[in-house]
């Protein structure tokens, strides 16, 4: 039985990184004209496009709930996000995904300050390698911010998994189909809360727990990239304020 | 009394820790106060706040708002205030406590497509906003140009006391519209100066948060500085008081840095005279 070496003795894996690297995450706010908000993230070989509109009048009308906002997200995979031509129409996965993503962004979002009216989230993936819906979440977060809706916190996710019995933060598609278990988790930063944790695999109770800890230790990783990528939109050159530092550095 | 001054925050921010009111955009946890949205805090004796830098409008009571007339039922009219929630301009208000649907035509006096200038009284968490026009300057816009800016902008191009506004009306010999929400029209005698003023309100909204754009928006109009000082002293266009009344409650927001020479603040002064 040939089994593929995710992990060899220098503690390599398949794409070189060590277990406890995350793939190279870049991020860019603001691209879609039509949006509120958007955002564009590439999570090693992900590509995937966020756009947010929102808060907007809803449609039906009867959907519209009296007290809080109501949060639709769609999350869809191209056709050629993968390598073979991927059906248009929503599968399951992709079903299971938007609610999950939903439930993911909706503790961040105040929702009760905006009563009948919605925002929506689409979610397309461009290019898919494992983790999107990790990386979904996160530029979904960023898009959010992006249209200027009140959140309590950023979303910031990121999967960790099992691979030849190791535990390893970020797994790719590779490892994701001949590994033994992924972990996908959504982590509110400030507020130190998860708000998706999803197990596909065995792991036992001492592997869980250090899973979700690596997996934790990524988001907050990730959640450093979100920043970087918000601050540098909106503030450009600009050093931050401090409340310690009495003199502002003009650019 | 600034506990701090100018800091720029993303969702999830803690701005200050301890015992402050927090005012808009910003949330409670515990002991501190956290940002909700991408932006500048500010503390002011009131309590803490965030000014955003995205976001669509929403409305508040009080507010001039510049909205589009889209259709009629019996009573009102529905207008589209560029929010997600669409307002509405009773009948009764435009026509007097003894309207009838039967006797009085309501597209006579507004039809779909017209713009009117008009100020929300009454919005809350249950109801779409409602409007009124029974004030001097409110009514029907009867010509100019149309434009949307970001309403988080309009404060900016409005400016202390309606400084930045004013401005840009003198150099181009144009007279601004400005609506809370971010709905401008621009109507005056020639073309050049309608474009040029398009140009510096542009400017202004792609650069709003940064410093020196008073000077920016004067090098684009070339206007000199001391004339523009005699100019706004004597500018009494009624324009003037309808958006001035609306800014004072945003006069705060403006408190950029540029214009904190009112506020005592030497470091910054002197910064402000350094940099080109």
């Amino acid at each position: 039985m040939n089994q593929t070496i995710l992990v060899d003795e220098n503690g390599k894996r398949t794409d070189g990184r060590s277990i406890d690297e995350l793939r190279e995450i870049k991020l860019t706010v603001g691209i879609l004209k039509n949006a509120n908000g958007s955002a564009f993230i590439e999570f090693g070989k992900n590509k995937i496009i966020v756009a947010v509109y929102g808060p907007r009048e809803v449609h039906p009308k009867h959907m519209a709930q009296p007290d809080k906002c109501v949060l639709r997200c769609r999350y869809h995979m191209s056709p050629f996000s993968t390598d073979t031509r991927k059906n248009p129409a929503p599968s399951r996965r992709e079903i299971e995904i938007s609610k999950v993503m939903r439930e993911a962004l909706e503790p961040a979002v105040v929702l009760e300050d905006y009563p009948r009216a919605a925002i929506d989230i689409f979610v397309e993936v461009l290019q898919a390698d494992g983790g999107s819906r990790c990386a979904g979440i996160t530029a979904a977060s960023v898009a959010l911010a992006d249209a200027g809706i009140n959140m309590r916190d950023l979303v910031a996710a990121c999967a960790a998994g099992k691979i030849n019995d190791k535990i390893v933060l970020d797994i790719n598609d590779v490892e994701d189909k001949e590994g033994s278990a992924d972990m996908p988790v959504a982590y509110l930063p400030n507020l130190e809360k998860i708000s998706l944790l999803q197990l596909d695999g065995v792991l036992t109770q001492s592997q869980f727990t250090e899973c979700l800890e690596k997996a934790v230790q990524g988001c907050k990783m990730v959640y450093e990239i979100q920043r970087k990528a918000l601050m540098e939109k909106y503030f450009g050159n600009d050093i931050p304020i401090d409340e310690e530092t009495s003199e502002e550095v003009k650019e | 009394m600034l506990e701090i001054k100018r800091k720029y925050v993303i969702p999830g921010d803690v701005i200050i820790e301890g015992n402050y009111k927090p005012l808009m955009n910003v949330i409670r946890k515990e002991n501190s106060i956290i940002a909700t949205r991408i932006g500048i805090a500010e503390s002011s004796k009131d309590g803490i706040k965030v000014i955003p830098l995205s976001g669509i409008y929403i409305p508040r009571i009080n507010d001039i708002v510049i909205g589009k007339i889209i259709d009629n039922s019996s009573l009102s009219w529905e207008v589209d205030i560029n929010s997600c929630f669409s307002a509405h301009l009773p009948a009764q208000d435009v026509f007097g406590r003894d309207f009838s649907p039967a006797r009085d035509d309501m597209k006579k006096r507004f039809a779909p497509g017209d713009l009117v200038t008009t100020r929300i009284i009454a919005f809350d968490r249950t109801r779409d906003p409602m409007l009124t026009i029974q004030e001097r300057d409110l009514g029907r816009i009867s010509h100019g140009e149309f434009l949307k800016i970001s309403s988080t902008r309009v404060p900016r191009l409005i400016g202390k006391r309606g400084s930045m506004i004013q401005t840009i009306e003198q150099a181009t010999q144009t007279k601004i519209l400005i609506g809370q929400n971010g709905i401008l029209v621009v109507s005056g005698k020639n073309d050049e100066g309608i474009s040029l003023a398009f140009k510096a309100i542009k400017m202004v909204e792609e650069e709003a948060h940064t410093s020196n754009l008073t000077q920016k928006v004067k090098d684009l109009l070339n206007v000199k500085d001391e004339l523009q000082q005699v100019e706004s002293e004597n500018n009494s266009s009624g324009n003037n008081e309808a958006y001035i009344n609306s800014h004072n409650e945003n006069n705060s927001k403006t408190n950029d840095v540029e214009n904190n020479n009112d506020t005592n603040n030497e470091i910054t002064k002197t910064s402000s005279g350094d940099s080109s």
